[in-house]
């Protein structure tokens, strides 16, 4: 484990859009066991963020209880951040959100967080279409308790203590799509050329945005009988497209040859260029993208890539019709009625 | 209260009716012929769903609009149609408006189901109001209390084709009835009904007609009016009738609340009803029709205050109202603002608990969950509003000191101030006052900055400096957690680090005294041996009681606490009397074992006077309890 960071910058290293390079948004040194599949998430985030060109203090990190949740210190230090209570960042985020509209919300979370817990609040920020990236980081196994089973283990699969998961496994995604996600993703943290452009989508995309990331522990569950393991997930992972992510003023050019894609435009302009591998694979219909992992799942495969996305649907502050400056810069002038108005109030009481 | 209080006739019957107060008395019995003007107690027994409820409210508003002071209480059941609910009525002229104790003067006894319990609490000489369209059982009759039958349900199958009209239009009868019984001026309702059918003109006429339905058919039929009787005064001043539930929500409105996640709880849903009502007529951007706030019901208690709290780490004045079990469940969270330093603004309606308890019956019994809300060492700042008028300026306040001092600010109400209707002083804001947004810290100070640490004590106060995320690009960002952190919230496991920061925590907490709103005395009696300690709800009846005391020998000063943690005076207070009460409502002396605690003083100091039945402690009670406190010891002291 490093235990320090080199403040050795290469000059010349590439700068962004708004003169920063991707070490501008890097977090403290992780303290994640060596292998984690959870740095490699944060790399992603790290270099998704660079290259979009965004201002690290335009984005606030959020994360609940847990291994994943530890990880948003390892990345955007000129960011704000707030580890919330074990399986309540949802709550948090949604009220962080409401106070200010304008700020990039980059949720991370962990499967025992998101999945057991934080079941009831996950389940209802997907609902309230919050303009968020809900991440998260999925090992099928308790890290920081030392290995116990998780909910969203397969079942029949045995931990590395020997105990059996006795039970069905929930499936995040799956929730996620049927209670109205508006963007849902499959990714596996050891596919950056995957990962990188799909949370740059999931940044760009106005609305909630959800990524499960088959993230494997190399501490306590990568043992043979694990299907979180990296040697299970590599082969078994299917992926239905290739994506890729063009921003906004960028001339296409991007690796997916010509004529084998299909673009999605997102809300500010930038494009989701998806190259399908499978031509069945539909990105446009939700009810499909479930039957699609279960049909996967039930072959011992994980899908992965974008599994869906409405680029129309509305957001949390559409629904409420919020004013358009942000709540937390509302002045008092705005927000209180004022002497007179109290005065004709105690009329009515009268 | 502006005017001398004249000796209250009945409290002095009812303190006397009670055989521990009976020693040195004479039994004396209401006189019978002179009438008792402007104090009295008239209860409503119904039944749920039936809409008695804006009848009832009808009869109350008219009282105060000839200018008599009036208190009311609903007591009402957990359910939505078919089972027992009372409106205890209270007319007195000295301002004595809480409840009284003993039995009812005037029963109107509408609910077949409650009917024997209701005869039961009809005192000696009093009246009771009810349906005679049948004949009520040889068992309903007893001696001693006047029967006044009207055929409410006839009257309403004859002059009504509507079966919900047939229902609605009895309890106007009754009202009309009652304020021929008890010389109500008949065009103070006809206005209140006006007022009350603004903008659905149709219902005026059928309504003042049920009016003079029960006026004409008791003037017809009775001896009227009663002994008991109103006359017009002049004593309601600028005050208003209003719960205190509206009070919270709209001092949220005034004091700039724009975040509110909350989740649906009886007594305290109508805060959050009110805000948003209010919101939505005055925080509405005028060019775009947009609104200027944000209300997500949430999926339960515990996303209700996490999203409060994630709106108060952005900057956005937020809160949400609750009652027991929310509190309960809401403990970890509190636990979170309070170690990440959080403000956050939290209303607590309390109703009798444990566990669902009595979720429509009133208490004060939240005051150790609150105050040590959480696991590990917390302390949370309470403000105990005792009128609608506090709960308006307590509500508006509690967002400048969470502000202030970046930490959870609960405002204690109860059900009985937050869902009664109380006279009150209007509500009051000063346009020159501006809100106290506390050590946040904008980009230019920022930039002057050499060294940003969010948990850094720099002006020793112990409260440190905040920023806001989105505030600067590369200076004052932090990431804040529930876990230990050093001075500039870089996690730490290094016991120093963490000793140093609950030190300060408990040093901010201490400075939190200095902004709380000061303790308020009511003496004046030089030779008072007795201090009473009381706080919230309670105010009303122990003001009346003290009254009752003095007529009896017995001098009290009063002290009302208006905040946790405790001032200086409140110590002082205690230190200056040889016996101290503190009166509350609840089982096991929650306010006095928050004072002994905190203010390190042998519970035997305080004696408490308690009531957890979950109905509004009486002023018989207070001083009945007191008196019956000070003889033994007199007893003692002369048997040693």
């Amino acid at each position: 484990m490093s235990y320090a960071k080199s403040k050795f910058k290469h000059k010349d290293l590439p700068v962004n859009d708004i003169g920063l390079t991707y070490r501008d948004y890097e977090g403290a040194i992780s303290t994640l066991c060596a292998g984690c599949g959870h740095d490699s998430i944060s790399s992603a985030i790290v270099h998704a963020c660079a290259e979009l060109s965004i201002e690290p203090h335009k984005i606030v990190k959020m994360s609940g209880i847990g291994c994943s949740s530890k990880a948003p210190n390892y990345f955007l230090n000129n960011a704000h951040g707030f580890n919330t209570v074990h399986g309540r960042m949802p709550s948090v985020t949604t009220g962080a959100n409401m106070a200010n509209k304008d700020l990039t919300y980059l949720a991370m979370s962990g499967d025992g967080d998101s999945a057991s817990i934080g079941l009831g609040q996950f389940a209802h920020v997907v609902r309230r279409q919050l303009n968020m990236v809900y991440m998260v980081a999925n090992n099928g196994v308790y890290g920081l308790t030392k290995g116990q089973l998780a909910a969203t283990s397969d079942k029949g699969v045995i931990s590395k203590t020997g105990d059996v998961s006795l039970f069905n496994d929930i499936d995040l995604c799956t929730m996620a799509l049927q209670l109205g996600a508006s963007f849902v993703a499959r990714c596996f943290s050891g596919d950056k050329r995957q990962l990188i452009p799909i949370i740059k989508a999931a940044i760009a995309h106005q609305g909630f945005a959800f990524i499960d990331i088959i993230s494997p522990c190399v501490t306590f569950n990568n043992h043979q009988d694990s299907t979180r393991s990296y040697d299970y997930v590599q082969d078994h992972v299917i992926t239905g497209a290739i994506t890729d992510f063009v921003p906004v003023k960028d001339e296409i050019s991007c690796e997916i040859p010509e004529g084998t894609f299909e673009d999605v435009c997102l809300h500010d302009g930038s494009i989701m260029r998806i190259q399908k591998l499978d031509q069945s694979y539909d990105t446009n219909n939700r009810y499909k993208a479930m039957n699609d992992i279960e049909e996967h799942k039930s072959k011992g495969e994980i899908l992965t890539g974008l599994l869906f996305i409405d680029p129309t649907a509305r957001t949390f502050h559409e629904l409420n019709d919020t004013t358009d400056t942000p709540l937390n810069q509302l002045k008092q002038e705005v927000l209180c009625p004022g002497e007179r108005i109290l005065g004709s109030i105690n009329n009515s009481f009268r | 209260m502006s005017h001398q209080p004249k000796k209250s006739q009945q409290a002095v019957k009812n303190l006397q009716a009670n055989p521990s107060l009976t020693s040195n008395q004479s039994q004396t019995s209401k006189p019978n012929n002179q009438p008792i003007v402007n104090d009295f107690v008239v209860k409503f027994a119904n039944t749920n769903g039936t809409g008695s409820a804006s009848a009832n409210h009808m009869f109350a508003k008219s009282i105060m609009r000839m200018g008599i002071p009036v208190g009311a209480k609903n007591i009402f059941p957990s359910n939505i149609q078919g089972a027992p609910t009372w409106y205890e009525v209270r007319v007195n002229e000295n301002n004595f408006l809480g409840r009284r104790g003993g039995k009812t003067d005037i029963m109107v006894a509408m609910n077949a189901q409650s009917l024997m319990n209701d005869i039961l609490d009809v005192c000696d000489g009093g009246y009771l109001i009810y349906d005679n369209s049948k004949t009520l059982p040889d068992q309903f009759v007893k001696p001693n209390i006047h029967y006044l039958g009207i055929p409410i349900s006839n009257i309403c199958l004859k002059e009504f084709q509507n079966p919900r009209q047939r229902q609605l239009f009895k309890n106007v009868i009754y009202i009309g009835a009652l304020a021929a019984l008890l010389k109500i001026d008949f065009s103070v309702l006809r206005t209140l009904v006006s007022d009350q059918f603004k903008g659905k003109e149709k219902l005026i006429t059928p309504n003042v007609y049920a009016l003079e339905l029960g006026h004409q058919y008791a003037k017809t039929h009775f001896d009227c009016p009663l002994n008991y009787q109103v006359q017009r005064r002049e004593l309601i001043g600028n005050r208003i009738l209003v719960d205190g539930n509206t009070g919270c929500g709209l001092g949220a409105v005034f004091g700039g609340a724009t975040v509110v996640g909350w989740y649906p709880i009886t007594p305290s849903t109508s805060v959050i009803e009110k805000f948003n009502s209010y919101c939505n007529r005055l925080r509405i951007d005028p060019a775009t029709g947009k609104k200027n706030f944000a209300i997500v019901q949430a999926e339960d208690e515990i996303a209700a205050i996490g999203m409060a709290i994630g709106g108060g780490f952005n900057g956005a004045r937020s809160f949400t109202a609750t009652s027991g079990p929310g509190i309960s469940l809401m403990s970890e969270f509190l636990g979170l603002a309070y170690f990440a330093e959080v403000p956050v603004v939290l209303i607590n309606i309390q109703r009798a608990g444990p566990s669902t308890g009595m979720p429509t019956r009133t208490q004060q019994s939240d005051l150790i969950s609150c105050a040590y809300a959480s696991h590990g060492d917390t302390k949370h700042i309470l403000l105990f509003p005792s009128s609608p008028y506090e709960c308006f300026e307590m509500t508006a306040m509690a967002f400048d000191l969470s502000d202030r001092l970046q930490t959870p600010v609960i405002v204690m109400s109860d059900l009985d101030l937050g869902m009664n209707e109380h006279l009150s002083p209007p509500f009051t804001y000063n346009d020159k006052q501006k809100y106290d947004l506390g050590k946040v810290l904008s980009v230019r100070e920022l930039d002057e900055l050499s060294h940003y640490g969010r948990y850094q004590d720099v002006d020793g106060d112990g409260i440190c400096y905040r920023t806001l995320p989105g505030t600067h690009p590369d200076k004052g960002a932090y990431f804040t957690r529930g876990t230990s952190r050093n001075a500039n919230a870089v996690y730490s496991e290094k016991s120093s680090d963490y000793v140093q920061n609950m030190q300060r925590l408990e040093k901010k907490f201490k400075q939190a005294k200095s902004y709380m709103p000061k303790a308020e005395t009511l003496s004046g009696f030089n030779k008072a041996q007795i201090g009473v300690l009381y706080f919230g709800s309670t105010t009303q009846a122990i003001v009346e009681s003290r009254h009752l005391l003095m007529e009896q020998g017995i001098p009290v000063d009063l002290m009302r606490i208006k905040a946790f943690p405790f001032g200086k005076e409140i110590e002082q207070f205690i230190e200056s009397y040889a016996k101290i009460f503190i009166i509350e409502q609840n089982r096991d002396g929650q306010m006095r074992t928050l004072l002994s605690n905190e203010l390190n003083l042998d519970p035997k100091r305080l004696t408490p006077v308690l009531c957890f039945d979950g109905l509004s402690i009486t002023a018989n009670q207070i001083a009945s309890d007191i008196l019956t406190d000070v003889k033994v010891q007199d007893v003692n002291q002369k048997a040693c």
